[in-house]
């Protein structure tokens, strides 16, 4: 008897699960049914490929594609960058003028206004760049400010900050404020396109989580909703007094978890814009888009470099070696085999989409980015071989196909050298651990150094990455002839400071502490449904100039 | 029984703090988060240190991992690096995942049992050798295969679902998500099952019962059946761990935002308040999953008793 009751109990457990699931099922059913009745509300609207950013959704705490996609529809600075060009207009600016490249007075247009109605004043960027460059609101990009005089006391490098403001900001009326440098810096308007010198409206300071939860801006779109991990919704920013005004209703940043899953929802027509496309599918792409596909310069240059404080690699022998190395990789094999035409042999220090005008000069680098395995092999054997004999590539391979070209570049160095085990290739699990190596000065052969422009100026390819001691500068290269002509450049007239960068671009590339590799395109692909997709040169699409059929 | 529940609950204690320290040092062993976030450069050093202090990552692990266990017995599972709160992840995850796993576990025991009992009664007649040699293709072929060609067909080429789950994720949307998920345990327990009952079929009780006049039925179902779900069920136990896990795959396939993408996000972008937190919750469900299976064998066969 008690057996029969506990079997009826079994039996009605699996029965209850069974209802329960097939309940669920219904239920979803009609559920499901409902939101594909609702696509009335994504009528007009761009549907687009989007990943959950990394950090909370602030100009000066962004510093990556994701984000900086919602920042560039939402927010609008002193300047805006042409998506063609590259080059930097006025958008809120109504002029930037100084007489001696460091002291700026900047003059702001009337009537711009935040999504929520409130206008954007000169305070409203005073305010932000304060509170992007003290260290205690722990911005990620608070080095964009650093050129700024006083941020060394807002931003010390240990213990609390000696001034919660920027000592170089002074608003002088209410669409006049003036800004001090700490050096000279002639370039120094044209960088500021950049999200991170956005305004912020009162609401961000009064009410921060809110505003986090829904950011207000002063850019062509407004956020209407954010669920975290799942989808943004930007509508058409009414108050918007720019000269791009949206060609649609509005964006729909959807989240994926995945990049394989976003192309084959582009495929199916769920989705309109995909800017991130899997490696897999690169070679396909073209194809099976029925050539709706974009692959087009972005500001990223890949190199490889040395460590620079190690002494076998100091002097002029080893310098000789550095140049042999790099005329032992076959570039062009790379960018085909590997990367299916996304990427470009590199032959200078900067990138395609400055333009000649913005001081990008191929060929710059001459025969040393060359691929003359014969040169190659006498230049190794003249600088008395590779130090030890044997050389490490290393780099993180969680991402972007490291190992993939790691191995490639080295079967290249292998193959010209003749020994089969000249070059090796050192994987590191994850990017952190790659990062706090190369911080930790670990490095003893070469290492992977890859460049994201922040702005399109030939100033921020090479003084970040080879000015003594500069933020990025990860193999510790220091040159008195090579800062004194960034020095200069700086502090010359805008024509002039590109040439004497190139100048000092030059002299680096004679110096040799870093190899370029190639110049990495941006690529996306859309849907029948959108017209006038294209990249800007920070391979973020132009959301503004797309139009929905 | 009760008290053998107890006995059991009070092991798990041990058992909970040292997987979740293990699972803590080896999450913050594998290096430095705050490096990550700077991207592509080398962080400035005061602001990462000012984020290091935030995050408590500037103390020694030991001290760490008492401040965070603290934290989560007053139910605060810390922040992830964006800001949001790990428990809010965990509220929009787990429902999904769930729902998920419930489905999978509902297709295995019912897809997988009845061909167990039809292949198990009919060995070597043509349907069996045709469903162990689609089991044996099933377990061959991994998850993302299968998962990526039937999202492919279905939602690409024959247009009949949408290929990505809608963020809200209701059941309809999950069927087959939740079909591809279960097809290599479903394979295991058609197998289990088909064993099991061939094995008993033969035995005493089985002609016994057959031999007292009782329908064909009644015997397969309540004496046969029953006796032998008993590895079957310890299988499904330690299945609806390997789920919620497991689903990692399957869920990134298809656009869930389940457990497994935020576990998969969290270890990509290195953010340990994330991992460890759903993590403690797998271990959780683990732990009390096998409890409910040691339990279920009571009820199956009255033999065995708790006491």
């Amino acid at each position: 008897m008690r057996g029969a009751t506990r079997v009826t109990w079994t039996g009605r457990a699996l029965a209850v699960a069974v209802t329960v699931a097939l309940t669920a099922t219904a239920c979803g059913g009609g559920g499901s049914g409902g939101g594909g009745g609702g696509g009335g509300s994504e009528a007009g609207v761009v549907r687009a490929f989007w990943t959950d950013p990394q950090r909370p959704v602030e100009p000066a705490n962004t510093n990556e594609v994701q984000g900086g996609k919602v920042l560039d529809m939402a927010f609008r600075g002193l300047k805006k960058y042409d998506p063609a060009t590259g080059k930097a207009e006025n958008a809120v600016a109504e002029s930037i003028t100084t007489s001696d490249q460091r002291n700026f007075t900047i003059k702001l247009k009337k009537g711009w206004k935040f999504s929520d109605g409130t206008a954007v004043t000169a305070k409203s960027f005073v305010d932000a760049w304060n509170y992007g460059a003290l260290v205690t609101n722990k911005q990620v990009n608070s080095y964009f400010f650093e050129y700024i005089d006083g941020y060394d006391d807002v931003h010390p490098d240990k213990g609390e900050p000696k001034a919660k403001k920027l000592s170089g900001l002074k608003v002088k009326d209410s669409h006049t404020f003036t800004v001090k440098l700490n050096q000279k810096f002639s370039l120094w308007p044209e960088t500021l396109g950049y999200v991170a010198y956005s305004p912020l409206p009162k609401k961000f300071f009064s009410d921060h989580d809110g505003w986090l939860k829904k950011p207000v801006g002063n850019g062509p779109y407004q956020v209407d909703s954010y669920t975290k991990g799942q989808v943004m919704k930007l509508s058409r920013n009414k108050h918007y007094a720019g000269q791009d005004k949206p060609r649609n209703k509005g964006v729909h940043l959807k989240v994926y978890t995945d990049q394989n899953t976003g192309y084959t929802d582009l495929q199916a027509g769920n989705l309109d814009v995909v800017d991130e496309l899997p490696a897999g599918q690169l070679k396909n792409a073209k194809k099976d888009l029925n050539g709706r596909y974009i692959n087009q310069p972005a500001g990223i240059l890949q190199t490889v470099s040395f460590p620079m404080y190690d002494k076998n690699w100091q002097g002029r022998k080893a310098n000789l070696v550095r140049r042999g190395l790099s005329m032992a990789i076959d570039r062009k094999e790379v960018t085909e085999k590997i990367y299916h035409g996304t990427r470009e042999p590199a032959t200078d220090l900067t990138s395609p989409v400055l333009k000649s005008a913005g001081g990008y000069k191929a060929g710059l680098c001459g025969e040393t980015c060359e691929f003359n395995p014969k040169r190659a092999k006498q230049l190794v054997k003249q600088g008395g071989g590779i130090p030890g004999g044997r050389i490490k590539l290393t780099s993180n391979v969680d991402t972007g196909s490291h190992r993939q070209w790691m191995e490639a570049v080295c079967n290249s160095i292998n193959h010209t050298l003749g020994k089969n085990n000249a070059c090796t290739v050192d994987p590191v699990p994850t990017f952190s651990e790659f990062r706090s190596n190369v911080s930790a000065k670990k490095m003893k052969g070469m290492f992977r150094t890859g460049w994201q422009m922040d702005y399109p100026l030939i100033q921020n390819f090479i003084q970040p990455i080879f000015y003594k001691d500069a933020s990025s500068n990860d193999s510790h290269f220091a040159d008195a002839e090579v800062d004194k002509l960034i020095d200069k450049a700086n502090s010359s007239d805008e024509a002039a400071a590109v040439t004497t960068f190139q100048q000092a671009e030059e002299l680096i590339l004679e110096k040799l502490p870093a190899i370029p590799l190639w110049y990495q395109n941006g690529n996306a692909g859309y849907s029948d449904r959108v017209s006038g997709v294209r990249l800007n040169p920070f391979s973020v699409p132009v959301f503004t100039d797309i139009k929905v059929k | 029984m009760g008290r053998y529940v107890v006995r059991r609950l009070l092991q798990m204690i041990p058992v909970f703090i040292g997987t979740t320290f293990l699972i803590f040092v080896m999450v913050y062993a594998v290096g430095d988060p705050v490096n990550a976030m700077f991207g592509d450069r080398a962080p400035d050093p005061a602001t990462a240190a000012q984020l290091r202090s935030e995050f408590n990552l500037d103390k020694p692990i030991w001290q760490q991992y008492l401040l965070y266990m603290g934290k989560i017995f007053t139910g605060d599972f810390g922040n992830a690096f964006n800001g949001q709160p790990v428990t809010e992840l965990m509220a929009t995850a787990f429902p999904i995942t769930i729902r998920l796993a419930i489905l999978a576990i509902v297709f295995e025991i019912v897809i997988g049992i009845i061909l167990g009992v039809l292949t198990g009664l009919r060995r070597g007649r043509p349907i069996d050798t045709t469903v162990l040699m689609l089991t044996l293709v099933v377990i061959s072929v991994p998850t993302f295969v299968t998962g990526t060609l039937a999202q492919y067909l279905l939602g690409v080429k024959w247009g009949w679902i949408r290929p990505a789950v809608s963020p809200e994720a209701p059941a309809g949307e999950l069927l087959l998500p939740a079909l591809v998920l279960a097809l290599v345990s479903l394979a295991y327990v058609t197998r289990l099952t088909r064993t099991s009952i061939a094995e008993n079929a033969r035995a005493d009780y089985v002609r016994t019962a057959i031999a007292k006049g009782l329908p064909r039925r009644r015997v397969t179902l309540r004496h046969l059946l029953r006796n032998s779900l008993i590895p079957v069920v310890t299988f499904l136990g330690t299945d609806v761990g390997n789920l919620m896990a497991g689903a990692l795959v399957t869920e990134r396939i298809f656009n869930i935002q389940g457990v497994g993408f935020q576990l998969w996000q969290g270890v990509v972008r290195q953010n340990s308040p994330t991992v460890v937190g759903f993590v403690t919750i797998l271990v959780i469900v683990f732990l009390l999953a096998n409890l409910l299976v040691d339990l279920l064998y009571a009820v199956l066969d009255p033999r065995i008793r708790y006491a």
